[in-house]
């Protein structure tokens, strides 16, 4: 018998705050999270547009031996797990003493990598590059170490399905508890935002060069965008049977009651119609829910031409003549990219749980096709008790999840 | 650099790094226990050693290195 999958737990680290509480606020605010960052133009940057948000201070929270393996992404995800645990009420008694998995999105750990071979071209030594290189520059750096850290000894695995990866982990997560083979799973996304990971992504200009406006920059859905604005974070979304949380007597937050996914076939940067439409279809076919219930969609929408307009197409090819409210979260953020699929879930259930859709902000002027959805430039004030958050990524990988508040 | 001077730079620079008082580096100490040093954090002495005081040295030549003692004599032969 399928198993139902409940969240119990969520945490974020993120450029709209370093909590929850915090996060909340600034999406009931519509605050933007984007700097210019001098650094990235004194660097030969097109776009020195950024999501900005403070390195976690871990001396003394960490011991060094545990510090030392962590790249930035890694410490991100680190502050979004440790508030999930907490929000879960998850103690490390109970993680000893039972086999919680750990899937995580995660699609680069560029820093490390640079770093390292910067001092080996330097020093003409690779012992000198020290003990942290090799763990910090694996695209598991971020799973192999809250494994440890947090002494987790069920599924152990990062996903990185380009900017898909955080909702991929969700949905790969909840598929294992639904088919009985983990109880919990602790899933996230974590994405880095120091330069070298994202130079070659600015590189083939798909950057917003707005940069006079830098709260203005990112503008998805709306007719004057003019691409993305790269961010990051870490964002932490405990997931586990319904029989386990009742029994632990756990905080049922909602439920994920649906996961497609699919691949376009297709171009490796441009997306198409045909594959996020067969992977939102999937998703509700899965739920086993009318489109009618779904009260909220979070788009995965960058502020790319021509990604937004073919997710326009899409949201609209399914819906039809049913208009959900409709926002890209990324308007505040920017694009989490690989944290973004567990982010905005937890974006979304915050503006669940608190009645209110936050303003797609710098939605000014729809084109031909943002026309067609029902995309909110300023706050709604609403109860909704299902939405769907998509995402897509490079290669055409496409994820879509649903979820439900939680009505036992 | 006078034996002097490269104790309490050693003691200094071992105390920020590995994250230990001060005080509990003597020269009778054993360094691997005192600092809980593994194989890996080994590499990250390796490296501290050259960048402060341009020595090369490698993990093999340090792990015989077993106080902080012999350690301040071992930068003070390389140095000479």
């Amino acid at each position: 018998m399928e198993r139902r999958v409940v969240i119990t737990g969520v945490g974020i680290y993120s450029c709209l705050g370093k909590n929850l509480d915090e996060v909340k606020q600034s999406l009931w605010d519509g605050k933007s999270g984007i700097i210019f960052d001098e650094v990235r133009k004194s660097m030969g940057f097109r776009s020195a547009l950024t999501g900005h948000v403070d390195l976690p201070n871990l001396k003394g929270v960490l011991s060094r031996n545990q510090r030392v393996y962590m790249p930035e992404q890694a410490q991100y995800a680190y502050m979004a797990t440790a508030e999930a645990l907490k929000n879960a009420k998850l103690d490390q008694d109970y993680l000893d003493a039972h086999e919680v998995g750990l899937l995580y999105g995660n699609d680069s750990s560029a820093e490390p990598v640079v770093k390292s071979v910067d001092t080996m071209r330097e020093k003409g030594d690779t012992t000198l590059i020290g003990s942290g290189g090799i763990f910090q520059s694996m695209n598991s750096a971020v799973t192999m170490n809250l494994s440890c850290i947090f002494k987790l000894k069920g599924i152990n695995l990062t996903v990185s399905g380009a900017c898909a990866s955080g909702s991929h982990a969700i949905g790969l997560g909840s598929l294992l508890i639904k088919w009985g083979l983990q109880d919990m799973v602790v899933c996230g996304g974590a994405q880095e935002i120091n330069p070298y990971s994202v130079c070659s992504f600015d590189g083939i200009s798909a950057f917003s060069t707005r940069e006079s406006e830098p709260a203005k920059a990112s503008r998805p859905f709306d007719r004057d965008r003019d691409g993305l604005v790269p961010s990051g974070g870490g964002a932490t979304v405990i997931i586990e049977s319904l029989e386990s949380a009742i029994k632990r007597g756990a905080p049922i937050l909602a439920e994920v009651i649906g996961y497609g996914f699919s691949s376009n076939g297709d171009h490796i940067s441009v997306p198409n119609v045909d594959g996020p439409r067969r992977s939102l279809e999937m998703a509700i076919r899965e739920a086993g829910i009318r489109k009618e219930e779904i009260g909220y969609v979070n788009a995965h929408a960058t502020s790319t031409h021509v990604g937004d307009q073919n997710e326009a197409k899409a949201i609209a090819s399914v819906f039809d003549d049913y208009k959900p409210e409709v926002t890209s979260t990324k308007s505040q953020t920017g694009h989490e990219m690989w944290m973004a699929g567990a982010s905005e879930v937890i974006y979304s259930m915050l503006m669940m749980k608190n009645d209110f859709i936050a303003a797609n902000i710098n939605f000014e002027n729809p084109d031909e096709d943002s026309a067609k959805l029902n995309i909110p430039g300023q706050r709604v004030s609403k109860h909704f008790d299902t939405f769907l958050s998509n995402s897509f990524g490079f290669g055409g990988t496409n994820s879509t999840l649903i979820v439900r508040d939680f009505k036992g | 650099m006078t034996k002097a001077e490269i104790t309490s730079k050693v003691n200094a620079l071992l105390a920020e790094e590995f994250e230990v008082e001060e005080s509990v580096i003597t020269p009778d100490a054993n360094i691997k226990k005192t600092l809980e040093l593994d194989s890996l954090s080994l590499v990250d002495l390796v490296a501290l050693i050259d960048n402060e005081f341009g020595i090369k040295t490698n993990g093999a030549e340090i792990s015989k290195v077993g106080t902080f003692g012999e350690l301040y004599d071992f930068i003070e032969s390389k140095i000479a």
